[in-house]
């Protein structure tokens, strides 16, 4: 890892950032993001802002069940998405579904799976924000927190052994509150002792729900941790998606070549609730949240671009109408789609039905309707 | 009386045994500040301090363990699981240690804890926010299982609960946290553990509930009276130890049974109750006892009110049972 360039020279609490507070990039960092990548950089990031707006709205106007947006914490997934390569594996926790998006899943797909009708290719099991698709190697995750990282893990193991090429790897995200969990130092244990070609990426948002990261770990940063798993721990601005392509490019070549895992720490910010279910003003003061909003990952990119000669306010305005137009369209076009089917609700949970599944299904079909939400 | 819902009755039990007794103590994820996701535990970290009310880091193993190890030195913690779907990470600390820590010490430590967590479904939460895991415990020696339908039970059970010498899972079912009200005596009463209650009397079916599907249960009764069908519903309130009297005293005068709740009917405690009737009550039985149940898959998303067991899929068992 050639990630040196620091804002502070303890090595503990370094932090890794390549643009500065004037929208500059650092010059004394090679970060490797051409124009046009960064371009599509804050395409997708804009478009994710523009769709959890939009699905919280739906929530609220009881049109969706229930959202969990990554408002503010952009930078991770679509800068992830654009480091990867096409045949790695993505193993999300709730801020980075949108992986998915950049990696070429339809939108139309994604927005389906909100409503959990016709549209959902995961047939509706699932409430909103838990995407996933094998055409993209995204894989189902569940809402407990923690499962997913030791899976990751596990992956990253098989392939290594499996030695395709192109060379595979495996990212497992997490948040801060999941480091508490079990499933975390399992997977950061199995990750040193197996070399595995997987990044285990941390979103310190600073919150997990109402808990402040304080709260939840007593190490000085969470990067730190990585150290007592023999690997290599790195803390980049979360909310800088050029330092963070930087940091995970580094990081995936390095396990894409043998050289074994990397813990990340994004270190960002949940700018609105936990999930709808939420409210923030709770446990949190708008100062804190005003400060952050001064740190906004798709701001800060703007500035860089601005600086480039690359966007200004007509060009930004042309992209956002043009994402929130793509949107609501896919949204008229699907909200209204069947539910799916009385007999679907057996199939998948064996790889073929069972004798009491069929005469369950059986007794579903010709047994009364159950009342509307 | 103050009129008071489930999560109002279950904060009143918490603060009234807190000011009581020292030992006391709330913990888990997101218990302090805010009062937890479901504002159970709202206003006592303000009233008993971050000592008596801790915010933990999120580790439902950690919750537990170190809930058994300040039971083992003389504190009763009552942990909050936030949502019962997410108790397996403690699985190992509640079915491994804490039911089993009198038995394996010869009686020489016993680890008494409350573990309180919302259970069920209907709130459109998917699998993860809507299992009912009731069956896993009962199964497990050494745990008491208890989940009220009302605000009156709520208080009075989760005193009782918290002054059993046994450990004890405490459900809460979320769907009716809000919507089940009802007048709760201020102060001190305790409704005893392993006491079911006969919500409405009948004569031709009993129909035993628990927790949000007794409203069910209840609804389908109303409409099998229309029909001349008399349904003795009773609310176990205890899961394990079960009421077997209550239950035995109501077949021998019904001879009809339909046993309903939301986990999957397979090995569900269904099946163990009609075990039950059928090795206790076998001679009055004028019926095979059915139960309506969950189905044997994962709790969906989108068609949860076709999953649930509710008033329309009771109601023909009932007539089904009173008509065979
Ligand atoms: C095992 C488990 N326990 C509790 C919860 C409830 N819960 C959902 S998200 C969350 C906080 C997660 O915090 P963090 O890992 O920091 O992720 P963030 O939501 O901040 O991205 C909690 C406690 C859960 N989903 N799973
Ligand atoms: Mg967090």
């Amino acid at each position: 890892m050639d990630t040196a360039v620091v804002s502070e020279t303890d090595p503990d609490v370094m932090l890794f950032r390549v643009l500065r507070d004037d929208g500059t990039a650092d010059p004394g960092v090679d970060h490797g993001m051409t124009d046009a990548v960064a371009l599509r950089a804050y395409f997708e990031m804009r478009r994710l802002r523009a769709l959890d707006a939009r699905m919280i709205l739906l929530q609220r106007q009881g049109r969706v069940g229930f959202y969990g947006a990554a408002t503010g914490q952009e930078a991770v997934p679509i800068a992830s998405g654009l480091a990867l390569a096409k045949q790695d594996w993505v193993f999300p926790a709730l801020r980075e579904q949108s992986v998915m998006l950049v990696r070429g899943y339809p939108l139309r797909d994604y927005i389906g799976q909100v409503f959990g009708n016709a549209a959902d290719n995961l047939k509706g099991r699932q409430p909103p924000s838990h995407q996933a698709g094998k055409a993209v190697h995204q894989v189902s995750w569940s809402p407990v927190i923690g499962p997913q990282i030791p899976q990751a893990v596990g992956a990253a193991m098989a392939m290594r052994m499996a030695k395709r090429r192109p060379h595979e790897i495996a990212v497992g995200y997490c948040g801060d509150g999941a480091t508490s969990q079990p499933d975390f130092h399992a997977a950061m244990n199995f990750a040193g002792v197996f070399k595995a070609p997987v990044v285990i990426i941390c979103q310190n948002n600073h919150w997990s729900i109402s808990v402040p990261t304080a709260k939840q770990t007593a190490s000085r940063t969470i990067a730190i941790k990585a150290r007592a798993y023999g690997m290599p721990g790195v803390r980049v601005d979360g909310n800088d998606v050029l330092a963070v392509y930087k940091v995970l490019r580094d990081a995936f070549a390095c396990a894409r070549s043998g050289g074994g895992p990397t813990f990340v720490e994004a270190v960002t910010y949940r700018m609105g609730a936990h999930t709808t279910s939420d409210d923030p003003k709770l446990y949190r003061s708008d100062s804190e949240v005003e400060a952050w909003a001064k740190k906004d990952p798709i701001d800060r990119l703007r500035r860089y671009l601005e600086a480039r000669g690359l966007m200004d306010d007509a060009r930004d305005t042309k992209l956002e109408a043009d994402a929130s137009a793509e949107i609501v369209s896919i949204i008229r076009e699907v909200e209204e789609l069947a539910a799916p089917s009385l007999a679907s609700m057996f199939d998948d949970v064996y790889a073929e039905l069972p004798w009491n599944l069929r005469e369950q299904k059986a007794a579903l079909e010709s047994g009364p309707r159950a009342p509307k939400h | 009386m103050p009129e008071m819902n489930m999560v109002g009755a279950i904060n009143d039990a918490l603060r009234h045994e807190m000011r009581k007794d020292p030992r006391v103590l709330v913990m888990g994820e997101d218990v302090g500040k805010v009062g937890g996701v479901f504002r159970v535990t709202q206003g006592l970290f303000e009233e008993f301090g971050e000592d008596r009310v801790i915010d933990t880091p999120l580790s439902e193993g950690g919750i537990i363990g170190t809930a058994i190890g300040m039971a083992l030195y003389g504190l009763v913690p009552v942990p909050e699981i936030q949502f019962a779907d997410f108790i397996y990470p403690a699985f190992d600390q509640i079915v491994s240690e804490l039911a089993k820590m009198r038995y394996r010490s010869g009686g020489e430590y016993a680890s008494k804890i409350v573990i309180r967590s919302p259970v069920g479904g209907g709130i459109r939460g998917g699998h993860y926010h809507s299992q009912s895991p009731e069956a896993l415990f009962i199964h497990t020696a050494g745990l008491k299982v208890v989940c009220p339908s009302n605000p009156y039970d709520a208080k009075g059970l989760l005193l009782a609960s918290i002054r059993d010498p046994d450990p004890v899972l405490f459900f809460e079912p979320k769907r009716v946290y809000r919507a089940a009200k009802g007048d709760v005596p201020e102060g001190d009463y305790t409704v005893e553990l392993g006491k079911a209650a006969v919500t409405r009397p009948g004569k031709h079916v009993t129909v035993i509930a628990w927790g949000a599907m007794l409203y069910e249960a209840l609804a389908a009764a109303d409409e099998a009276a229309k029909q001349g069908v008399e349904c003795e519903v009773l609310d176990l309130r205890t899961l394990w130890p079960v009421d077997i009297d209550a239950i035995v005293a109501s077949v021998k005068k019904t001879g009809r049974v339909v046993v309903v709740h939301e986990a999957p009917k397979t090995c569900g405690f269904g099946a163990e109750l009609v075990a039950l009737i059928n090795e206790k009550a076998f001679v009055h039985l004028e019926a095979p006892p059915i139960r309506v149940a969950g189905f044997d898959t994962p709790f969906p998303y989108s068609l949860e009110m076709e999953y649930l067991p509710l008033a329309h899929r009771i109601l023909p068992a009932v007539l089904d049972t009173a008509r065979f």
